[in-house]
């Protein structure tokens, strides 16, 4: 796999977060002071069993670098069982992108809960350097969408 | 068969059983069998075939078809009562409406694949053995069975009819098939390998949306992909990996509801091998989430709305098979 030498690239990250977890810690994390990059731009969504895979592969055609989607963790589901639901999704669909050749590490699924401020800095400081060092996501990108 | 076919039919529309059929007839070609529906002994005569051509799939037609006043008689080949079972389960079919009429293939061929090695000006078709002899306007040819079936047949699930009301014929087993190797030999590959076989398959695309219209479990009445607005709607015109959106969310729609019956790839003019993104579907859902074929019966849950609390993390895709 090919690797990003460069260190000005700042890749654009996109977070899916559920509201009644990891959008609370994301939040968390802010009046916390505890940093995360500026790259990562959240949505917030009612559930991860929200996040249509069509929003995903939308996010990279439009230009995304990475795909992270939070939730709460299994058995901690607000609507008792969406997460589950959203387990099995995304399973398959990151499967299916790795067997059309789509790098991995562009894709993550992390199970962040409304305490875990630090935990949600941790994974997006993680999951930006992880993606910034793959470098610009061409491979699921689409000349029809993309911004001028 | 194409007699037996018949008369069973002119039977059933005699004694009022049912008061059309839907079966298939000739187009242009030779080898165009599209299916058309019959309403009199006489339409029958004049139109309806069956023979080693005659590959579609009409499950899809009988949720329209099912909905008219009066029964319709079918004939399902093994492969296609499993898509009418899954329509039933999805209520997308009347049961009550529909006569089912089960009948053995053997496979089809594929008119595509025998004018790729080179045959043009086909009048006809005969098969012997493991050999056809092919009638053009040029002379006879002869070659090898497995260079002219389709390839859905030659990896055939199932020669087994999971409904019907009467069978013509003997019935069939389950087959052990081997239609996952190709899966297997992609995932083998590293991913710029698999990046590259795809993007020279799926470039070749011109968007004609014939795999949709086809399948018998894409049967929204209205499409994502006809939404003008999603930017996605059309071919790109651009050489690249553009219409993979429409590939992944395609088969992603009929995970867990594709039955394999390999029509998808069958109609593809660009002969794109679809059937190998659904198969990954199936195989990657047989693997995680336990053995699994849609159509099979009409009661149990789909794996994709159904789960488990032990069901594994997405990080197994970071964890195994070739980077
Ligand atoms: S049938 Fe083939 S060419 Fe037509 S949209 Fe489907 S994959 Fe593309
Ligand atoms: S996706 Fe293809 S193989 Fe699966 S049910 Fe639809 S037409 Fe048949």
């Amino acid at each position: 796999m090919q690797v990003n030498d460069n260190k000005d690239f700042q890749p654009t990250i996109v977070a899916f977060c559920c509201n009644w977890c990891s959008y609370a810690g994301a939040d968390l994390s802010g009046t916390n002071r505890l940093n995360y990059p500026t790259n990562v731009k959240i949505i917030r969504v009612p559930c991860s069993c929200r996040v249509n895979p069509m929003f995903i592969l939308r996010a990279f055609q439009r230009g995304a670098d990475g795909v992270i989607i939070c939730g709460c963790h299994p058995g901690d589901c607000h609507y008792t069982s969406g997460n589950y639901y959203a387990r099995r999704r995304m399973t398959l669909l990151f499967s299916m992108l790795d067997y059309l050749g789509i790098e991995r590490d562009r894709t993550r699924v992390e199970w962040v809960s409304a305490a875990e401020g630090q935990k949600f800095a941790k994974t997006m400081n993680e999951f930006t350097e992880a993606v910034r060092k793959l470098g610009p996501n061409r491979r699921l990108e689409d000349l029809r969408c993309r911004k001028q | 068969m194409q007699e037996a076919m018949i008369s069973k039919a002119k039977a059933l529309l005699a004694d009022g059983t049912v008061t059309r059929v839907i079966g298939w007839k000739r187009g242009e070609f030779v080898y165009d069998v599209t299916p058309a529906v019959f309403e009199s002994a006489q339409e029958l005569d004049e139109g309806f075939v069956y023979d080693d051509f005659t590959a579609a799939n009409v499950s899809k037609y009988l949720i329209k078809e099912s909905r008219k006043e009066g029964k319709i008689l079918c004939f399902l080949k093994p492969c296609d009562t499993y898509s009418f079972n899954q329509l039933i389960k999805e209520h997308r079919i009347i049961r009550e409406n529909v006569y089912i009429v089960g009948i053995p293939s053997d496979g089809k061929l594929d008119a595509e694949k025998i004018k790729s090695k080179g045959i043009t000006g086909i009048l006809s078709a005969q098969r012997d053995g493991d050999t056809v002899k092919v009638e053009t306007l040029y002379g006879i040819e002869t070659l090898p069975l497995a260079d002219a079936m389709l390839e859905k047949c030659l990896s055939c699930k199932s020669k087994k009819h999971v409904i019907y009301d009467e069978l013509i014929g003997e019935d069939g087993e389950v087959i052990d098939s081997d239609r996952f190797d190709m899966v297997e030999k992609l995932e083998n590959m590293t991913a710029e390998e698999r990046f590259e076989f795809w993007r020279s398959e799926l470039s070749k695309c011109i968007r004609c949306n014939a795999c949709r219209n086809v399948c018998p479990a894409c049967s929204c009445e209205k499409c994502v992909f006809d939404n003008p607005q999603s930017g996605v709607e059309n071919k790109a015109p651009a050489d690249s990996f553009e219409e993979n959106m429409f590939h992944i969310i395609r088969a992603f729609h009929v995970a867990g509801r594709c039955t394999d019956c390999g029509e998808c790839s069958r109609v593809c003019p660009q002969n794109i091998p679809l059937h190998l993104l659904n198969r990954k579907f199936i195989k990657d859902i047989n693997s995680l989430y336990g053995e699994y074929q849609a159509g099979e019966d009409t009661t149990s849950r789909s794996p994709l709305t159904n789960y488990d609390t032990e069901d594994c993390e997405p990080k197994i895709v970071h964890e195994r098979g070739v980077e």
